[in-house]
């Protein structure tokens, strides 16, 4: 029977703790606000953009000089991963959703003889696949000094891929993120960056809004090889973005589950305390009432 | 009244404009087009400068991009812009500051890629102040 002052104390700490976590929720609850507004802010230059491109990529992905960023270049040996987690931790299954998507992809890409590399976005993620796939780590992109995701991230981002593409680094490229569905629900999805994948859905859009053969300045060639690194910043933007708003969302799950079992623990504490307290007046009572009759 | 169009100009962090417009003035990579309703279908990329835009509410609107894309289509006109400042809202003082930051990156740069991104910079400074002078 552990003593009442011990009691006293933990059910103090256990307060605490709740206090923290219960402030952790609001905060996240917060942010997650924030993130939730800026991602569907986001969302009309991405519709446009997708429609632009799948009015010029209809036209010219059967060439054969089309852009590379969209068609590839032709093999699929080596496989660039970006993966794109938090900085921090205490988002309850964030992180290693994700990192357990990416896992499951280097298993299966390794089976099947290709190289892996791994563009780490974010630290946790970092330290999660640096215990056992360590070497194919080329980068990692740090972003604990930024508070709010902006496009500029996503660029210099982009513009790493896009050079290593051009290096000829690799030939497909990947960004894993988990995708926001609701604050209890976040899925970890995959998008493919290299080579574009132009949706169906973005070239009928295209081709509904035009109906007429466009006219180009410059020319179709040059405007989609501009078009497409953007693509490619647009496509990394809406995964952080997604990844953001999910993870706040994460957060704020977690903490509530927290702060629910901080709860419960508090109330079981409060009973043995109570319990034992009532039992010591007890037996002190006992012990007088004896002592009195003795007499 | 004279006919109008639809014109919207988005940013990846978020819608900056929709309006009805009697004209628009672009800054096309092949030079500034003209828009007017009904223009024929066009996908142009955009240099730096100033989008002018006559409202069909009156008033016109000037504003500073730094490249970008610009789509006619079903009389409506979609501007893609990376970068887009009001003109009225350029501050002089503080783009010369930046301007003069990017010169001095410009001459420190050691790579290619620094060098390419400092004198984009700059040149992007450059024009913001060309176009709020």
């Amino acid at each position: 029977m552990p003593s009442l002052k011990s009691l006293r104390i933990r059910i103090n700490s256990v307060k605490s703790t709740q206090k923290i976590t219960k402030a952790m929720k609001m905060v996240a609850a917060s942010k997650l606000r924030r993130a939730q507004e800026a991602a569907e802010a986001a969302r009309p230059y991405a519709e446009r953009m997708g429609a632009m491109l799948g009015a010029l990529a209809s036209g010219q992905a059967g060439q054969d000089n089309a852009p590379r960023l969209l068609v590839g270049t032709g093999k699929s040996d080596v496989h660039l991963l970006v993966v794109a987690t938090a900085e921090r931790g205490l988002c309850g299954a964030f992180n290693s959703s994700i990192v357990k998507l990416a896992r499951r992809q280097i298993e299966e890409l390794t089976a099947q003889g290709k190289t892996v590399k791994i563009l780490c976005v974010g630290k946790k993620g970092r330290d999660q696949l640096r215990r056992d796939h360590a070497s194919k780590i080329v980068d990692t992109v740090d972003l604990s000094k930024v508070r709010r995701i902006g496009f500029t991230e996503a660029q210099e981002i982009t513009d790493r891929v896009v050079a290593m593409f051009e290096a000829g680094e690799f030939d497909v490229a990947t960004i894993f993120f988990n995708n926001f569905v609701s604050v209890i629900s976040q899925v970890p999805s995959t998008t493919q960056l290299i080579p574009a994948q132009v949706g169906g859905e973005a070239a009928g859009a295209g081709e509904a809004a035009g109906g007429a053969i466009y006219e180009y300045e410059p020319e179709e060639g040059e405007i989609l090889e501009k078009l497409l690194p953007r693509n490619l910043s647009v496509q990394v933007y809406r995964a952080l973005l997604e990844n953001a708003a999910s993870e706040q969302g994460a957060r704020m799950s977690a903490m509530d589950n927290a702060t629910r079992n901080a709860g419960e623990m508090i109330k079981k504490l409060t009973t043995v305390y109570n319990r034992s307290r009532q039992a010591q007046i007890t037996k002190e009572l006992i012990e007088i009432i004896s002592g009195a009759e003795a007499v | 009244m004279a006919e109008t169009f639809g014109f919207e100009l988005v940013s990846p962090e978020k819608l900056l404009l929709s309006v009805q417009a009697e004209m628009v003035t672009v800054p096309g990579e092949a030079g500034d087009m003209g828009i007017l309703p009904g223009h024929a279908p066009v996908i142009s990329t955009l240099r730096l400068g100033v989008i002018e835009v006559s409202k069909a509410t009156g008033g016109e609107e000037r504003i500073f991009v730094a490249g970008g894309f610009a789509e006619m289509s079903n009389n409506k006109l979609t501007v893609l812009a990376e970068e887009a400042v009001p003109v009225a809202q350029i501050d002089r003082a503080k783009t010369e500051a930046k301007l003069k930051d990017a010169r001095e990156d410009l001459a420190d740069a050691k790579t290619d890629l620094a060098r390419a991104k400092a004198q984009a910079a700059a040149d992007k400074f450059q024009a913001m102040l060309d176009c709020a002078a």
